[in-house]
């Protein structure tokens, strides 16, 4: 009985630390135009246990979903979801064709250069909560732009 | 001296080889993007670009026109299309002044002239934004057999749509219809044979 007590305090240990540690890489935020009010936010998401993104918020938008994105017929189609799965040590890529986040009714116009904040929720399969700050860099509409500014184009 | 009468005779043959070829009706074009050769979508296409001006295929005449139906407010399908035409751009180097781009947007509720004009500039100043009412909108797309519609989502709304770009040859002629995957690399090589095999 001590036995298994003690399994599961070590178990619970290992739990916790790892419940908090969701990695998120290479956030970015694609620009809009004036008066363009919603974009979309992408990243990798890497989970160390089994866990879901349930919720996002941002200060820049008044309403913040998780969309995935899937074509049938060449149509495509945007659906707010109402969890993303995050298995267990797999990277979850929210990329154009996938997976974002909708940042809908912007306060402003993202502009390249600026930074947005995101607020992440996640929940693991015990129900645990964690929340992750992020700040998302924008990018431009058009990147090979900038490299042409940059003098890197053909 | 025989040898010589040989030489002649070879050189003559493969001079006729060589002109009955060029005379001879080559092979149709083959085409990465699904042939639409002989389909009427989009006759008669009239739209209004931001500054208020019609906008015809026929003005185009000479040029590879691509057509793609998004909307503004779309965070994924839209600016990958229309990156998709930049790259294609880049691709066609020289060739690129026989292409335009046109986007029809399919939401002109909320995509006013001014964010349609700024949107194609963010891309390419060559892009022209085309923009009407919602009625002539709908019978636009029809025309092209596209789909779209108003999905609500929050306090807004989303709009589903068909993602396809379709192409027209130099003449004006409906050809070709890209899906959304197509790479962009597929898509120049139809434009270069387009412009190479349309008479």
């Amino acid at each position: 009985m001590n036995k298994l007590l003690a399994v599961s305090l070590l178990t619970l240990c290992f739990a916790l630390p790892a419940a908090a540690q969701v990695k998120v890489d290479d956030p970015w935020v694609r620009a809009t135009v004036p008066q363009q009010r919603a974009t979309g936010a992408f990243m990798q998401l890497t989970a160390p246990v089994d866990a879901r993104l349930v919720e996002a918020q941002s200060p820049a938008a008044a309403v913040v979903e998780i969309h995935e994105m899937t074509m049938e017929n060449d149509v495509m189609r945007m659906r707010a979801v109402e969890a993303l799965d995050l298995p267990a040590g797999k990277t979850v890529e929210l990329k154009p064709g996938g997976y974002h986040v909708m940042l809908i009714d912007l306060k402003a116009q993202a502009k390249e250069g600026d930074m947005i904040p995101v607020t992440l929720i996640v929940e693991n399969k015990d129900g645990q909560r964690e929340t992750i700050e992020i700040s998302a860099p924008v990018r431009p509409l058009n990147p090979a732009q900038m490299k042409h500014r940059h003098g890197h184009g053909h | 001296m025989s040898s010589g009468l040989n030489g002649l005779k070879f050189l003559f043959v493969a001079l006729a080889v060589m002109l009955l070829s060029a005379c001879a009706p080559s092979e149709p074009p083959r085409f990465n993007a699904a042939n639409m050769t002989g389909i009427e979508y989009g006759k008669d296409f009239r739209m209004h670009d931001a500054d208020g001006r019609e906008r015809t295929i026929a003005e185009f005449r000479g040029k590879v026109v691509m057509i793609f139906f998004g909307f503004i407010q779309c965070p994924d399908i839209c600016p990958t299309a229309l990156l998709r035409a930049v790259e294609i751009r880049n691709l066609l180097g020289d060739d690129s002044k026989h292409m335009q781009l046109l986007f029809v947007t399919v939401d002109p509720e909320r995509d006013s002239p001014e964010v349609v004009k700024a949107y194609m500039e963010a891309f390419d100043p060559s892009f022209i934004g085309l923009r009407e009412s919602p009625e002539r909108t709908r019978e636009i797309a029809d025309s092209f057999h596209v789909l779209y519609n108003k999905v609500p989502t929050g306090d807004s709304y989303t709009m589903d749509h068909t993602a396809t770009t379709f192409i027209f040859d130099p003449t004006g002629r409906l050809r070709l219809a890209a899906p959304h995957i197509m790479p962009a690399n597929l898509i120049a090589d139809d434009i270069r044979t387009l412009l190479r095999t349309t008479r």
